[in-house]
């Protein structure tokens, strides 16, 4: 799925970041719980997540991620967009809950890492 | 190549700079993409840490051909229970910690899951020494 279909179906908002017109994931991981993500050894998946401070961008750089996706309608601090910007990771805002925003996005094919 | 960062205990803002640059540093070597991750996420869990639980630390990367080794040492609380500390779940994060998404439970046993050679030395009262190493070739 692109991330453009992503956005639109989350109603979302890119703040930082590049895409390209076709690019796009297969995978996603939804959990406010830094550790877990951690855990999950391949890197090709989108993270959702309510957590809306830096230490969330700094595990999707550690977790060598592209894309993460705050959910609940959060306003990312500036700090937060800044290093997402500065390490190449493209955040996106959505106004839905994590469930909902999963399920939507589950529902239209994206798929669990386990 | 020798890297090392002074960690303030605390400071959650600046969490996860040092085992940024040595990231960085390791791309910049051609170093296997796989190989990175498991350093990186070893050593950010080990800095966090140090962040949640210590008063201040140290942390030192030694990169070589062969193998990456990481020395973490803190002056803190230490851990009392070693074994308990390596429960997967089991968690003494206050509610700060756990607000900046951390204190899961899982830090350690993700350490030892992503090193090669893990040790942990700990004294109550005085602080804690992490060694992780992670072959390269």
């Amino acid at each position: 799925m692109t991330i453009h279909e992503i956005v639109s179906l989350v109603q979302g908002k890119i703040l930082s970041g590049k895409i390209g017109k076709e690019e796009g994931v297969e995978y996603c991981f939804a959990s406010d719980l830094m550790s877990d993500v951690l855990t999950v050894c391949r890197s090709d998946f989108m993270l959702i997540t309510g957590l809306s401070n830096v230490q969330s961008i700094r595990t999707a750089e550690m977790s060598d991620l592209k894309y993460v996706l705050l959910v609940r309608g959060k306003t990312p601090p500036q700090e937060m967009v800044d290093l997402a910007e500065d390490s190449g990771i493209v955040l996106i805002v959505s106004p839905f809950s994590m469930f909902k925003a999963s399920g939507i996005l589950y529902g239209a094919g994206l798929k669990g890492v386990f | 190549m020798d890297l090392s960062f002074n960690i303030q205990g605390g400071d959650f803002t600046s969490a996860g700079t040092a085992s940024s640059q040595v990231r960085r540093t390791l791309k910049e070597l051609g170093v296997d993409a796989s190989v990175i991750k498991r350093v990186v996420v070893a050593l950010y869990e080990a800095e966090v840490n140090i962040v949640a639980h210590a008063y201040k630390g140290e942390i030192v990367a030694q990169i070589s051909p062969e193998r990456v080794f990481l020395k973490l040492t803190d002056e803190g609380p230490g851990i009392p229970d070693i074994e308990k500390a390596m429960t997967p779940g089991y968690s003494t994060a206050s509610q700060e910690v756990r607000e900046m998404g951390f204190g899961a439970g899982m830090g350690l046993p993700n350490i030892c899951k992503n090193a090669d050679v893990f040790n942990l030395h700990s004294v109550p009262n005085k602080g804690t020494t992490v060694e992780i190493t992670i072959q390269i070739s």
